[in-house]
Order: C-alpha cells, then sequence, then structure tokens
C-alpha cells in the first residue's frame, strides 16, 4: 500500500519526519519498505503565470514566454507546444536540479544562450521534474496554483509503500494508517465530515436489493444519484490517486477508488440505466454462466463464484470485478453506487478460479468487517455530488443479514503482563486503546476493562489480540529482557530416542569427515529419471511419491533413496576433479507406506500409516586416486576395501559387530558387492556401483558406494556400554599361513579361529597367490593372538589350542598348513 | 751374547713378566684412549668396544692369563688391569654418552630433510555449511535448555495450516505458496511442509508443559528459484510453554541467540509483525551486516536484515492441543537457517547451498 504523507496530514498533524514515522509504523508492525520524495530536489523551481507569449526572433519553433514569479517578471526560451497565456507554470531557475530528458540523467540547470536569446531559467516538463516520462509539453498546473509558491510547497509529498500484513485490510487505507499515527504520536485523528443533500424520491423506488446468498453477502448497501455529469476529476483528486499507483478514469470511478484508498472499502458505481429490472440480486453464478468484465475479457463463472446481477443477467463479479456492460460511461447519468461486504473465503475462490486480482478483491480476500461499508457509501455519495454534480435519491439501501452485536472482550493488566511480561497500569491501557478507537468501559476492580472492537477492525478476536495492540502501541523496544525461568523439560534417563538419532548422526559426521569425506545435502525431490537409473534394469522397485504441481520435472518425485543425489553429485564434480572424491549424504528417504517392504515395520497410529515413511539414511561414494597427485602418494584407486573399511571402522566405533556376506542388491556390480550384516539383520551395503548405473549416470572410474539404513542401526545400538578389564596376563602371539581352495572365503577361516576361547585377535596379513602355491588354491598368512584372562598361556596350551583349530580348518574347509 | 742377556730375564723370568704386562697394559690403556678419541658415532663405539674390551681382546687375554702368575704379581697385574678395564669401560660409557647427544643435538647431513617437501596428502573432510551452522544454531539453544527434535517432511494440511490458525482460504496461505503431494480422489491433501511449525502442533499434542524444544528440519515453497528463493530450505522451530512464559522471555530468548551467533555488537530490533499461529507477533532483524545499518542494496536501504518471526503461541492453537490458554503461555519461533552463512560470507546465491559443487563447499 502506498500512501502519500500529504494525504494523511488531512486526517492527522504529522510532526515526525518521514523516516521517524517510517521508524515508529515498522516497529509497531506496519512495515515501511521504501520512503519516496517527490519533489525533494526542486529548491530552484517556483510557479508562475505566463504572461506574455512572443515569437522567437530567430526560430520559427520557438518562443519567447514572460513568466510572473510574482515577486519579479522572467523571460525564457520555450520549444513547447502546449504553451499559452495564462497558464500556471513550473519555472526553473538557473540552479535548478532536473532530469535531462533526453539521458534521464540528473543535471544542473546552467545558463544558457539559445538562438541568441539569452534563457533566465525554463519552464519544465513532468520528465524533468521527475514526477513522470512525459515530455511531450510542459506541465500545466490547475488556476488555483499559488504564483510565486516554490513546486515543492505545492506538488512535493512523501510517498510511504507499506507492507500490510494480512491481518490488517483496515490498513490498506489512508484512514487506517493516519488511526495508527494517532495511537504511536498520541496526535489527534481529524475524520472528514460527511453531510449531503438528498431529494425527497426515496432510493427504494428505484432499486431493490435481494441477497439470494447471505452468507456470502453478509450486508449490501447502495445509493443512487441522479442527473450525474461525467468528467475528468479536479487535479487534486488524480494526484493523489497517482500518488497511490493508481490511474485516474473518470470522476465517478476516480471517487470510487479515492474513497477505497481513505477508507479501506471498495465501492463499485454501476450505470444505473443499463441494470434490467431495477435490481440488485447477489447471487452464485450459473454452470456455464460467463461475463465480459471491465478489461474487455469474456470470463468463464461457475457456482463457486458469487456475482451481482441484475434480473436477467450477472453485472459485476462481486468484490472482484465490474462488468462491462453496466460500466461507468460518458454519458451515464444515473450511478448506482455498491458498498457491500463479501465472504472472504469466496472472494479467494472466485480470485484463484478467474486468476484475477483487483484492488478491490485483495480488500475482500482479507476478511473486512462488515461494519465498515455504509459510512464510506456516504463519503463517496458527498465527494460525487460535489465533483460530478447530480442529486441523491433519498436515503440509503442497507441490507444487513450478517448484522452481529459488536464483540466485547474483557482485559486486564495482568493478562498484559502475562503474555507480554511488561507492566502496565489501566490508564496506559485505556489510552493506547481509545486512541486506537475500541470503545472501553472500566470493570470495577480498577485493572480490568471492556472493550468493544471498532467496526474497521475484523483482526481483534480475543485478549491476547488486545495484549498486542497495547504492547505494540507502547513500543516492543520497552518489553523487558529476561531469561526463561521455567522448569526444564522432563529428560528420560540416559539418551533419548532423538537424541540417540542426532548423537549417530554426528558420530557418523565426524568419522567420515576425519577420513575426508565432504558431506553434501541433496535435495529431498529428485526426477523419475534418475530414480529409474539407479537400476540396471531402469525398473522402479519402489514407486515414489509424486508432488501434485512440480516447479520442475527436475523435482517431481520424493525421493526413495539418497544414491540418485550422490551419483549425480558426483558426476557434476568429476568434471572439475582431478583427485578422488569421497561424498556422503545423511538424510531423509520417502517410503509409500502401502509398500510391503515397510508394512512389517514398526508399528504405527492409523494416521501416522497414511503419510510416508520417512527413513533416515547414510549414504557415501568415493571414487577416483586414493590419495592426490603427490611425490609421495599412493597412486593405487579407491577401491571395495578402502569402502569396506570405512564401514568396519563405523560399526567399530559404534560397537556393532558386524559380518558381511554377497550382496544381490541390484545396482551394486554381482559378485563385488556385500550386505552388512549385524546381528542377522541386513543394516546396509558396501559394493562397487553396477557399470550399467555408472554409465547411466556418466560417471568414470569405479565407484564405491555405502548405504547404511540409520533406522536399523538405531535399534542396534544398546546405549550403555559395559567397561572390559584390560587383560592382567601376557598374550601369545603365533603365525599360521594356511593353503585354501580358491572358492573358500576368508570368512570361514575367520570364524572358525575366532570361535576358540583364548583368541583375541585375528589379523589376515597376507593373501598370497602364485608360485609354489598349487593352481586352484591360495594361502593366507594369519597372525593369532591368545590370551586367557585367568592366567599366563604355556607353550603346551597353545599349542593344543592350534593344533584343535588346525585340525577343525582342514576339516570344514580343507585348509592346510602351508609347509 | 744374545743368550746371555736373556738369561737374567729368564731367571728372574716372573719379574720380567709382569714388569711387561705391565707396561703392556698401560700401552694397551693408552691405545685404547687415543682410538677412542678418534671414534665419531656408535657403529666405531661398538666395534672399538669388541676390539678392547671384546672377549678376544689383549686385556680380555691379560686378565686371562693372570691365572699362570705367581700369587703377588697376579695381585698386582690383576688389580691393574682391571683398574684399566673400569677405566676403559667408564671412557665407553662417557663416549657413549657423547654420541648420543651429539647425534641428538646436530644430525648428520644425510639426515638433514627439504622440509619445503610437500607433506603427505591426507584427504580432507568437511561438514556441508548448512549441517555447520544448524549445529552451531543447536548448541546455542542446548544450552537454554532446549530439546532437539525432528519431525516429518510431508505433512498433513491439519498440521502445516489449520491447527496453526491457517484454515483453507485464509488470507495467511499467501504466505506460503505449497508443493502438495499427488493423492488420490477423496484422500486428504499431503505436502511438503512449508514451515518446520507443525512440529510445534505434534510436539504440543505429545508432550505436556513445560516444553522447550528446537526443530532443524528441511521446509519446501512452491517457489521459481533465484538467487534469493529456493524450493528447499532450512528452518529452526523454536517452542517453550509453560506457566508464565512471555514475550520478554522470548525477546531475552532470541537476544541471546542474536549475540552469539551474530556478536556482541550487534544490532538486534524486535518489532511487532504477524504469524497467523501467534499473538503477539514478532520479527527480529539484525543491523545489516554490508553496511552497518546505513542501507544498502543487501538491506534494501533498510539498514536491518530480517533474520526471524517469532510470537507467543495464539491461544487458539494452545487450546486446540488441549492446553489451557489462560494458564500456559509459551512463544515460538522460526529461522531461516541459509540466510545466517550466506550473510556471514557474503554468499549472493542460495542456489548455491544444494548444487553441491565441490568448489563451492569446500570454502567452509
Amino acid at each position: 500500500m502506498k500512501v502519500s504523507l500529504k494525504w494523511l496530514r488531512d486526517y492527522i498533524d504529522v510532526k515526525l519526519t518521514a523516516g521517524e514515522l517510517a521508524e515508529s509504523l515498522t516497529m509497531a508492525g506496519l512495515e515501511v519498505k521504501s520512503i519516496q520524495a517527490i519533489g525533494g530536489t526542486w529548491d530552484n523551481v517556483v510557479i508562475g503565470e505566463v504572461i506574455a507569449l512572443n515569437p522567437h526572433p530567430n526560430a520559427d519553433r520557438l518562443k519567447l514566454a514572460t513568466v510572473d514569479l510574482g515577486t519579479e517578471q522572467v523571460t525564457t526560451v520555450c520549444g513547447a507546444p502546449n504553451i499559452s497565456l495564462g497558464q500556471r507554470v513550473t519555472f526553473a531557475h538557473i540552479g535548478a536540479r532536473l532530469i535531462d530528458p533526453h539521458t534521464g540523467e540528473a543535471i544542473v540547470l546552467e545558463p544558457a544562450k539559445i538562438r541568441g536569446v539569452v534563457s533566465e531559467g525554463m519552464v519544465c516538463s513532468e520528465k524533468e521534474l521527475g514526477i513522470s516520462e512525459s515530455h511531450e509539453g510542459i506541465l500545466v498546473l490547475p488556476p488555483e496554483a499559488p504564483i510565486g509558491v516554490p513546486l515543492g510547497a505545492y506538488l512535493g509529498d512523501v510517498i510511504l509503500d507499506l507492507d500490510v500484513t494480512p491481518n490488517r485490510p483496515d490498513c490498506l487505507s489512508v484512514i487506517g494508517i493516519a488511526r495508527e499515527i494517532a495511537a504511536l504520536t498520541g496526535e489527534p485523528l481529524c475524520l472528514p465530515e460527511i453531510h449531503y443533500e438528498e431529494t425527497e424520491e426515496s432510493i427504494d423506488s428505484f432499486a431493490t436489493v435481494n441477497l439470494a446468498e447471505p452468507d456470502l453477502c453478509p450486508r449490501y448497501c447502495a445509493s443512487l444519484i441522479t442527473g450525474i455529469k461525467i468528467a475528468p476529476s479536479p487535479s487534486w483528486l488524480q494526484q493523489r490517486l497517482n500518488s497511490c499507483g493508481m490511474r485516474p478514469i473518470n470522476n465517478v470511478v476516480d471517487v470510487t477508488n479515492y474513497v477505497m484508498l481513505e477508507y479501506g472499502q471498495p465501492l463499485h458505481a454501476f450505470d444505473y440505466h443499463k441494470l434490467k429490472g431495477r435490481q440488485i440480486i447477489v447471487r452464485r453464478a450459473g454452470n456455464g454462466e460467463t461475463i465480459t468484465t471491465l478489461d474487455g475479457s469474456e470470463r468463464a463463472l461457475n457456482p463457486d463464484i458469487l456475482v451481482i446481477a441484475d434480473k436477467e443477467e450477472a453485472v459485476a463479479v462481486a468484490g472482484i470485478m465490474g462488468g462491462l456492460d453496466s460500466e461507468v460511461m460518458d454519458k451515464t447519468d444515473t450511478i448506482l453506487l455498491e458498498s457491500a461486504n463479501f465472504n472472504q473465503a469466496t472472494i479467494r475462490r472466485g480470485c484463484s478460479h478467474l486468476q484475477f486480482q483487483s484492488e478491490a478483491s485483495i480488500r475482500f480476500d482479507k476478511g473486512l468487517n462488515s461494519g465498515l461499508p455504509l459510512l464510506p457509501l456516504k463519503r463517496a455519495t458527498q465527494l460525487l455530488l460535489e465533483l460530478a454534480g447530480g442529486r441523491a435519491a433519498k436515503g440509503i439501501i442497507d441490507v444487513y443479514p450478517g448484522k452481529s452485536e459488536p464483540k466485547l472482550i474483557s482485559l486486564t493488566t495482568r493478562e498484559v503482563k502475562r503474555l507480554s511480561g511488561l507492566k502496565v497500569n489501566i490508564d496506559e491501557i485505556l489510552k493506547v486503546l481509545k486512541a486506537l478507537g475500541f470503545e472501553c468501559q472500566e470493570g470495577d476492580s480498577g485493572s480490568q476493562i471492556l472493550v468493544s472492537v471498532p467496526y474497521w477492525r475484523s483482526d481483534i478476536k480475543c485478549s491476547a489480540d488486545l495484549v498486542e495492540e497495547v504492547v505494540r502501541i507502547l513500543g516492543y523496544e520497552k518489553i523487558p529482557i529476561t531469561r526463561l525461568s521455567s522448569p526444564l523439560p522432563r529428560q528420560e534417563s540416559g539418551l533419548s530416542l532423538p537424541a540417540q538419532r542426532s548423537n549417530l548422526k554426528e558420530k557418523l559426521c565426524n568419522i567420515l569427515t576425519g577420513f575426508g569425506f565432504q558431506e553434501i545435502l541433496t535435495y529431498s525431490l529428485v526426477s523419475l529419471e534418475k530414480l529409474q537409473k539407479l537400476s540396471p534394469k531402469l525398473e522402479l522397485k519402489l514407486p515414489p511419491l509424486k508432488v501434485a504441481n512440480p516447479m520442475t520435472r527436475e523435482q517431481e518425485y520424493l525421493r526413495t533413496s539418497l544414491r540418485a543425489g550422490l551419483l549425480a553429485t558426483l558426476a557434476h564434480n568429476q568434471k572439475f576433479e582431478q583427485a578422488g572424491i569421497r561424498l556422503f549424504e545423511i538424510g531423509k528417504v520417502f517410503l509409500p507406506q502401502h509398500h510391503p517392504v515397510i508394512a512389517s515395520e514398526a508399528k504405527q497410529s492409523q494416521e501416522e500409516r497414511e503419510l510416508p515413511q520417512e527413513k533416515e539414511v547414510f549414504c557415501a561414494v568415493l571414487s577416483g586416486a586414493r590419495a592426490e597427485l603427490s611425490w609421495q602418494a599412493d597412486k593405487e584407486p579407491l577401491d571395495f576395501f578402502d569402502a569396506k573399511g570405512i564401514v568396519e571402522n563405523i560399526l567399530n566405533q559404534l560397537g556393532l559387530k558386524a559380518s558381511f556376506e554377497n550382496s544381490d542388491d541390484e545396482g551394486l556390480f554381482p559378485g563385488r558387492g556385500a550386505n552388512i550384516i549385524v546381528e542377522d539383520d541386513k543394516v546396509g551395503i558396501v559394493g562397487d556401483l553396477h557399470p550399467k548405473v555408472t554409465q547411466a549416470f556418466e560417471l568414470s572410474n569405479t565407484i564405491c558406494l555405502i548405504e547404511i539404513d540409520l533406522e536399523k542401526v538405531l535399534t542396534k545400538l544398546t546405549g550403555t556400554k559395559e567397561y572390559q578389564p584390560i587383560p592382567r596376563f601376557p598374550s601369545v602371539t603365533r603365525d599360521i599361513a594356511l593353503v585354501i581352495d580358491e572358492q573358500v572365503s576368508y570368512g570361514g577361516v575367520e570364524e572358525i579361529i575366532q570361535s576358540f576361547p583364548l583368541v583375541t585377535k585375528v589379523t589376515l596379513f597376507d593373501l598370497y597367490r602364485g608360485e609354489q602355491i598349487a593352481e586352484g588354491k591360495k594361502s593366507f598368512a594369519i597372525r593369532i593372538v591368545y590370551q586367557s584372562p585367568s592366567h599366563t598361556l604355556t607353550d603346551e596350551e597353545v599349542d593344543q589350542t592350534q593344533e584343535q583349530m588346525l585340525a577343525r580348518l582342514h576339516q570344514e574347509l580343507g585348509a592346510t598348513l602351508r609347509s | 751374547m744374545t743368550l746371555c742377556l736373556e738369561i737374567p730375564g729368564f731367571l728372574n723370568k716372573d719379574n720380567i713378566a709382569w714388569q711387561s704386562m705391565l707396561k703392556q697394559l698401560k700401552d694397551l690403556h693408552a691405545q685404547a684412549i687415543e682410538e677412542l678419541n678418534k671414534v665419531d658415532n656408535p657403529r666405531e663405539l661398538e666395534l672399538w668396544r669388541i676390539r678392547h674390551l671384546g672377549k678376544k681382546s689383549s686385556l680380555t687375554q691379560i686378565l686371562r692369563s693372570l691365572a699362570a702368575l705367581p700369587l703377588e704379581e697376579r695381585r698386582e697385574v690383576g688389580a691393574q688391569a682391571n683398574e684399566i678395564k673400569r677405566a676403559l669401560e667408564s671412557s665407553l660409557e662417557e663416549k657413549g654418552k657423547l654420541l648420543q647427544e651429539a647425534l641428538l643435538t646436530s644430525p648428520r647431513e644425510s639426515q638433514r630433510l627439504d622440509v619445503t617437501l610437500p607433506g603427505r596428502p591426507l584427504p580432507t573432510g568437511r561438514l556441508h555449511p548448512t549441517t555447520q551452522i544448524l549445529k552451531e544454531i543447536c548448541d546455542v539453544f542446548k544450552s537454554m535448555g532446549f530439546q532437539v527434535i525432528e519431525g516429518p517432511d510431508v505433512e498433513w494440511d491439519y498440521y502445516n495450516f489449520g491447527a496453526l490458525n491457517i484454515p483453507q482460504h485464509h488470507p495467511a496461505r499467501d504466505m506460503f505458496a505449497t508443493l502438495w503431494i499427488d493423492v488420490g480422489m477423496g484422500e486428504k491433501a499431503r505436502l511438503l511442509r512449508t514451515h518446520t511449525s507443525p512440529m510445534q502442533i505434534r510436539l504440543m499434542e505429545k508432550e505436556r508443559p513445560p516444553i522447550r524444544a528446537i526443530v532443524p528440519g528441511r521446509a519446501y515453497r512452491y517457489e521459481a528459484t533465484d538467487a534469493t528463493h529456493e524450493s528447499m530450505f532450512y528452518q529452526v522451530e523454536g517452542l517453550a510453554v509453560d506457566k508464565g512464559i512471555t514475550l520478554a522471555d522470548l525477546k531475552g530468548t532470541l537476544f541471546e541467540f542474536c549475540r552469539c551467533i551474530f556478536g556482541e555488537e550487534r544490532k538486534v530490533r524486535f518489532r511487532c509483525d504477524y504469524f497467523p499461529f501467534v499473538e503477539p507477533g514478532v520479527e527480529v532483524a539484525i543491523g545489516c551486516l554490508a553496511c552497518n545499518g546505513a542501507g544498502c542494496r543487501l538491506c534494501g536501504y533498510s539498514g536491518w536484515l530480517e533474520i526471524l518471526g517469532a510470537g507467543m503461541v495464539h491461544p487458539d492453537v494452545l487450546a486446540r492441543v488441549d492446553i489451557n490458554p489462560k494458564l500456559y503461555s509459551g512463544f515460538a519461533f522460526g529461522l531461516g537457517v541459509e540466510r545466517i552463512p550466506m550473510l556471514r560470507y557474503g554468499i549472493d546465491d542460495i542456489r548455491l547451498f544444494y548444487s553441491n559443487d565441490l568448489r563451492f563447499l569446500r570454502q567452509f
């Protein structure tokens, strides 16, 4: 909402500077986005009258104009086609700051000789003054413009651009803002006096109003004026509309707009003679009904849209836009002026159907008070009689089915203190509320009042609303600064689940960044294509949730896997990165509830079941050289065992024991991927990405992938750790070399060795194939540490254990000691 | 003649032998010391030890041959030999210490390094700037007794809007352009939460006062992206409900937050604003980091940068979750996360955050 300071001064004496005023309004909830000074640069521009016009001796198109400035007369060269004798014009002295009409840049007027004649200044166009883009001719001021007065004093203004919050449609009006200023500054508010003559003929003999939908139109007021003369509005009115960003049209339309800006109540003028059957019917539009609106476009209506109709057809879309057929034209002589209240939701629905908003609808859709229409209607009638002539029919039509008793709200000083922490006495409260137009009755106790909400406010419903009114006008800066002193919330013993979850995530972040992984965060929304590309067969096992109104195809589906985002990020960065890349993300995947994979999981309430399961997953990718290019570096590429090492480290730090088995995850290269098993439960996978997936994401190199389901890991974390005593007796270390069939995997070997209670540590330190080993065999070199918690081991004990161990390894796996 | 000459010696064999043995010992000692003086590294020192104190050394030979001497001479030569042995041993020890000392204090040329050669490279891992700031924010509130919880990104219309006093067709819906989930006919409307505020409701449905929690998380908007708008962003919601919580407590909490995040000197503005689910409503802004309040493009020439919205939980919201608004009060706030690093580091395009270019991420 743009508001002119000059206009505001009609209602209130503003003593603050524009900056102070803006600051004060902003603090109180009406944010001033910008302050625009009109005429701030017009230091040397004054108003004058053209008293003589003579031809220029040396140029046909130029004239010599003599301008009377009151105290002096000056002569200037002027080329404007519209200059004529007797005009009030703007005259810029030498030194005036103007806009160069050709370049648009600020200039300072210098003395000039034009075709041999000295010009003492110049008569200005709107563009030169910076008022508008118009440069076809000079700016001609109205005849009442005072001669000799600086232009700034006459035309200058300050425009405040306010960001009015949706709860305050009353502040989409000059009076609404003036009232705020009155409350903030303590200056009295002076509202226009409304009084006009009426004829003997009652308005009821001209028209009737019928509300078919009283719920959607709680009130409809109308006045009627005959013998009106359509003409352009006077310049002051035009100027005011312009200053608020509205285009002047004619006196009738301009008055309706002016009063809307003044009071915040939209009004509409119908050409009375075009209303068939002399009646107004407010009804829902019919199916298939259409209307051509003022902007000339034909609009299809439906029963969700409320219309103003005459006996035959819709003449306006209620609260949104008038119809072309009943528009006020140059020949219009009788108008019916509407000032009504419409249901806010209906207006919103109507606007969204029609894909259209107007100055009227943006006010109605905030929910105006049904008490508002009458006064602005009278004000507009008064102005029309003054500006467009005519006679007002007697009385006003006021159909008001939605009328209700004004609401009384009780407020106490204690309540103000309880919510705001600000200690105020009842007089301060009364002063603020009265200045804002609330009527207050003092209660018996002296600390309580009963407040009735004024007819222009629609946002005050409870005592908290009144507390805000009091505090914002007294000033939020007066609120003390205190620390929370209430008791802390209940704390579960140990870690609550949310705390465990955030601990787990933080731990993962620490481990992964420690190993040189960069954390990334990717969009929750992805394209279907990217999810499909995660499968070599381009199949989607999990149908993802779809967004009904996506911004782009790239963000149309909720991710069911973090892999897509990570791989796309990897592909993007491979273009710039020579060295290996290690990335990870911890985030949610969204699994629709009907999917069998999750149907069996954690019990959820009925309602929760319909929302997707949001599961937190850890996913990492690594690819490229193990180290950056360097004189010392390991030049090998990252591989499966780097990835597995990370997994083992993570699980180890979490205190979890894991085993690994071949994975059939279809995103992994068959034979090069493993399931991570904790307590017989698959908690994730680690492996080489399937080459078809690598290709689909346009990646190079082998990509290793880690994916861990954090929800599952959380169920495995016991939360408590138990201390193990440090061994008191020495350990015995033995190395063995086993020859074994190529098909036998190491896991089985280690499992057997670990099964002996005296074994405390098993380390594979070499894997050998080749000379000295038979074809189809391999050799494991394994270091075994034996230790007993109860005594120092003897050689015999260790020998005996190892013998049994070797026997089992031979029996079960066919392993022999390498000779 | 020679024979004659030898005879006395022979006759006086013992005497002569021990005399020469004494001399020999003296020479041995002198030679050993002379050699020891030339030793300048531990390996040579070990060789010297073997030569002079080892099993095959002359000194050891002499000590072994003592048994053949008569008692008196044996005593004298033995004493002498043992004394020399002890002297050599102590010289050895001393020399050893000296060499060790020298080695520790002035390394040899071959041990010198070109310290300007680059170190063995280790990969550097970093957290995403959003995660970093989230941690910073959460830490501040944790220190004030707030618990950290999380909630779903996909929400019911009720939690995102209705329960927060934003029913269908409420004008405040204009403040939240929404991404809707595609649902079948007749199914309840689901959406991607437009703010983290739905968690206020979920939390109050589950817990009774005292409640003091923050909710970090993602929020989504149906919004064309540009340098200052993203369709996905992070927020941190805060909620405190109990008897006697006031706007002054909110002010204190948020001022402390601003002090911790933006520093002691940063000006903070606490003004009235409107959000449907709070009353009174608040907006908190800080003095512009770019112009310090003078007015610039970043702050729209206002001198202030809005960083969060807040207010006292609306009594209707409390009543809806069965918390008596006449007895209890509470405050809530919601702050945009990316804004903080953007201001702090002068990042001029929010889209950089989730496009994950390593050349961007590695700067933090």
